[in-house]
């Protein structure tokens, strides 16, 4: 079948090119318009890139390479590396999207499927309603009321069971069971990308032509079935979109991060230990930064964009596949 | 969506699996059913979630309400009365600023992308800076916005503030309302376009119109993003303890950097304001999200 | 979209309408430590004299690099500026209330102000070297007090603050190996347990994890009800942490000694004096051009120094001694007018 994509493509090439008329006027200042406004968000955010690096430059120059690889972070002796800070940001986010997205994917599913009508409207209110608790909240949420029960129920618990045991008795090992940490960091940005994933995944599964999925019913699939080889296929392009942008949340979000995650600058194979991420070291030591050090956290947020940047392109590689399959 | 629903859900869920052990076999049912569980399991999760929080910032929150939490301004520590007036009502007017900026450009550049620009380099590259932007610590966009405006100024502003909001705003609109542009039918653009009309109108009265529901959610989100944004504010509104200028020249009252500095004070009557100004702020996104869902009824592409 | 947008705009017309104006206020920004004091002060000058005074808390660095920029009237350090950095930027340094940094600790049975440590210990168990409550170093300071044979956890301040940087100003003093290996500065690199954010975070932190010990700021310890701990002094005395240990450590200490009054107040000799006791500092312009501003600020912290010393300790602050006013009086005649005067007059 043809994307519909395609088709508004070959729509839209016709339209404009064989455009005539007497409204043409009002028609090129409304394509000027959107044209200016698309620079303007090129410029603003070439704007932010370039002061970035400008003030991140300082730093690759001093350290190199091995800004990237060296894991101290000390002001005292100006010796500052990315590394503690770059896999703190990766496997938090990874821990998110791990949590997150089958969640998102199954609150789209069930509201899309499952829910009765009456229901779909406010069960999909209260989930949407997740976006709208400001990460502070969720950040003092997590630190007051979800790491004591976190620390108590599943750290000591699991601390207890594997130690000793090799692999998991490292990975599954809380030396300090505070309940904050990468693994709390990761399950409290899984609950902040949600509802940004579940809504959008909810509004394309919504999207599809109701007659694809009736016409599934009718051969008698079940819902399992109809999911799985209509639905998913048929949303995974936008589907795949809308993970990027939690990906994107859960790579830059700060405030709550900044609560939960122990702050450490110690490399550690425990998912239960304290860490630190990107953003994180921006909020917590920007105000008080100066010279050098500023110029390692200007030059951190550039790594958090280059991050970014090959999350993206990952992402668009994956995204074309799908499109020829 | 209804008419799917009644459709779908008797042969699979209201019909006894006993009765028809043929036409469906045991693991398709096992499969179907695990996905049902799951997904409900998923749902339940997420209110259980909402309802904890909600449950802590009313607890938390509901001590510090009181008559003059909505007249007065915020008050030393340990004061008797004050409120959060003019944090609430700084918080109000720099978010609608940021939205009123960053929507029409927002808008219109998720229009360029989706109608015009399409599959062309800039487009290319615009879409990418912007995806980029979409987890820029908002840390950095205040301090561009410092760069661009308090440094030049000389002054912190609510104007600063309000700029930053809608740098960091703009791209989620754009995002959503690229996304659910194209996800309107080529055929209804045509049509549209059969009947004569440029392509201005067509995009205007059909495409957008198509969209609405699609564009007026990403609006929303990017509010809930932007009403408790803390770190651009405190590079560019900074904050005010008393009721700020008109022409929001110099700091700015504003509620997420009032509650930040508040929450982490150890005097009570501010850690009260703080946990009443995250329930206000928490309870406003809600009821916004609430009145525009139920003002605009969502007309869906088909 | 249409009726949520115009929605929006009315909210807008309705809030500006209603907007009370207000005359122009003093902006200064900087230290969280005195952000509390300052906003108390600020509502009361307000009510006082019907001018505003606008201080945010943005940290310390931030409250220095916002004065050299300009864009506030005043900014505020903990850490004090050195006289060259003073000089180069034309600026003139104050200090205005004091406090003090104390350990606090979570050990089940204990009661606050119990357990004795000294210096080398804290700094020892900061270091990751001591790692047990039950370190016969720590018992022999404590005769007759239990104390479990459990694993500290050491708690500090993530984000960056002048907290922070007092309590590694204090252990690098009494510490070399400290000095040599993390040094004093607003965040350091620890080597061993948790970080907390703000001092809310390091409190909830201890309070959390059995065993713990955080630093925390005076009045924090105090409204929490957290468990202290005394500390040796350099005298060998341990004072309770409190309005008159701070203040022996001023008053023992030599103001002069540093341009803008910039010396550290910790480990200060005196036999009554808290060893991790700091002030607070105000940075104003001292050139005719900003002259005008500078008075404004000037006129607020003399009002303040008046009639602010009661409300300062009803939040645990300290007022600074008598004598030390005085020499900031003399300090402000520097802030000239056009005329070549002192834009205060004569105090």
């Amino acid at each position: 079948m043809t994307t519909l994509t395609d088709q508004i493509a070959l729509a839209d090439t016709r339209s404009v090119a064989r455009r005539q008329g007497p409204s043409r006027g009002g028609d090129a200042v409304f394509r000027g318009a959107a044209y200016a406004s698309a620079l303007l968000v090129l410029l603003v955010l070439a704007g932010i890139l370039g002061s970035i690096l400008y003030g991140g430059w300082p730093a690759f120059r001093e350290f190199g390479f091995g800004f990237l690889t060296s894991s101290a972070w000390n002001i005292g002796t100006e010796q500052y590396g990315a590394l503690v800070a770059v896999i703190g940001t990766l496997a938090s986010a990874l821990l998110a999207l791990v949590i997150g997205v089958p969640i998102s994917l199954g609150i789209a599913i069930y509201l899309t499927q499952l829910c009765p009508g009456w229901a779909r409207k406010p069960v999909g209110m209260t989930i949407e309603l997740l976006a709208a608790v400001p990460s502070i909240i969720y950040g003092m949420w997590g630190l007051f009321i979800f790491a004591p029960l976190f620390a108590r129920f599943v750290q000591v618990p699991v601390s207890n069971l594997v130690e000793g045991m090799p692999v998991v008795g490292t990975l599954f090992y809380a030396r300090v069971p505070s309940g904050v940490g990468i693994l709390t960091a990761g399950i409290i940005l899984a609950i902040m990308i949600v509802p940004f994933v579940a809504s959008i995944a909810r509004d394309m599964l919504d999207q599809i032509p109701t007659i694809l999925r009736e016409s599934a019913y009718g051969i008698g699939c079940t819902t399992w079935e109809v999911v799985r080889h209509v639905l998913i296929p048929q949303a995974s392009v936008s589907i795949i979109g809308a993970i990027m942008l939690g990906l994107g949340r859960a790579l830059g979000e700060t405030m709550a991060v900044t609560f939960v995650i122990g702050n450490a600058n110690r490399l550690s194979a425990s998912i239960f230990d304290p860490g630190s991420t990107i953003a994180s070291r921006i909020a917590n030591e920007f105000n008080e930064a100066d010279g050098m050090q500023l110029n390692a956290l200007m030059a951190l947020g550039c790594i958090l964009f280059l991050i970014t940047f090959i999350v993206l392109i990952i992402a668009r590689l994956l995204t074309r596949r799908a499109k020829v399959a | 969506m209804d008419a799917a629903n009644t459709l779908a859900a008797p042969p699979a869920g209201t019909v006894p699996p006993a009765k028809r052990p043929s036409r469906v076999r045991a693991s398709r049912r096992t499969a179907d059913r695990s996905l049902r569980i799951a997904c409900t399991l998923a749902t339940l999760l997420g209110a259980i979630v909402l309802g904890s929080i909600l449950m802590m910032l009313i607890v938390e929150g509901v001590k510090g309400l009181s008559p003059t939490l909505l007249t007065q301004p915020t008050p030393g520590p340990g004061s008797e009365g004050g409120g959060i007036a003019n944090a609430i009502l700084g918080s109000l007017v720099m978010t609608v600023i940021g939205i009123l900026i960053a929507t029409p450009i927002g808008v219109m550049a998720g229009t360029y992308l989706a109608e015009y620009g399409r599959a062309s380099k800039l487009a290319d590259v615009i879409r990418f800076l912007n995806d980029i932007l979409l987890s820029a610590p908002s840390i950095l966009i205040g301090l561009f916005v410092y760069t661009l405006m308090v440094r030049p100024m000389g002054t912190y502003s609510g104007w600063a503030g309000a700029v930053a909001l809608a740098i960091i705003a703009t791209p989620v609109i754009v995002r959503t309302t690229e996304d659910m542009m194209r996800l309107v039918p080529g055929t209804l653009r045509e049509a549209g376009a059969a009947l004569g009309a440029p392509p201005s109108v067509v995009i205007r009265s059909v495409t957008w119109r198509a969209a609405s529901a699609g564009i007026v959610t990403g609006i929303i989100l990017a509010l809930a993003r932007i009403a408790g944004e803390t770190a651009p504010l405190l590079f560019t509104a900074l904050n005010n303890n008393s009721w700020f200028n008109a022409n929001l020249m110099g700091g700015v009252a504003n509620l997420p950097v009032m509650i930040y500095q508040f929450a982490l004070s150890p005097y009570p009557n501010w850690q009260q304001l703080a946990w009443a100004g995250a329930l206000l702020i928490t309870v406003t996104i809600l009821a916004l999200s609430v009145i525009a869902r139920v003002v605009i009824k969502p007309q869906r592409a088909r | 979209m249409k009726p949520f947008t115009y929605a929006l705009a009315l909210g807008l017309a309705t809030a500006q309408l209603v907007l009370p104006a207000s005359a122009a206020d003093i902006t200064g920004a900087g230290a969280t430590f005195p952000f509390p004091v300052y906003s108390k002060w600020a509502e009361t000058y307000r009510k006082e004299t019907g001018n505003g005074l606008n201080y945010q808390s943005i940290g310390s660095g931030g409250g220095i690099k916002q004065i050299q920029a300009k864009t506030v009237d005043f900014g505020a350090t903990d850490a004090p500026l050195k006289g060259p950095a003073l000089e180069k930027d034309g600026l003139i340094q104050f200090p205005t209330v004091m406090g003090g940094v104390v350990t606090v600790v979570n050990i089940a049975g204990l009661e606050p102000g119990k357990l004795k440590l000294t210096g080398e210990i804290v700094a020892d168990i900061y270091a990751g070297k001591i790692t047990k409550w039950s370190d016969p170093k720590i018992a022999a300071l404590n005769e007759g007090l239990k104390l479990p044979d459990a694993t500290i956890t050491p708690v500090y301040r993530s984000d960056a603050s002048g907290t922070t940087n007092i309590f590694t100003t204090y252990l690098s003093q009494v510490s070399e190996s400290w000095k040599k290996e993390y040094g004093a500065a607003t965040t350091v690199s620890w080597p061993a347990g948790q970080g907390g954010k703000g001092n809310e975070g390091v409190t909830a932190t201890v309070k959390q994890v059995p065993n713990a010990i955080g630093y925390v700021e005076s009045a924090y310890a105090k409204q929490n009800k957290l468990s202290h701990t005394l500390i040796q002094n350099k005298a060998g005395k341990f004072p309770q942490p409190d309005d008159k240990s701070f203040q022996a450590a001023a008053a023992s200490a030599d103001w002069k000694a540093q341009p803008g009054f910039g010396i550290s107040l910790t480990n200060q000799a005196g036999d009554a004096a808290w060893p991790i006791t700091a002030a607070t500092f105000i940075l104003v312009h001292k050139d005719a051009a900003d002259a005008a501003k500078s008075a404004e600020v000037l006129k607020f912290f003399n009002w303040a120094y008046k009639n602010g010393d009661a409300m300062a300790s009803e939040l645990d602050y300290v007022p600074l001694p008598d004598n030390v006013v005085a020499q900031i009086h003399e300090e402000w005649k520097q802030v000239k007018g056009k005329d070549g005067k002192p834009v205060l007059g004569s105090m």
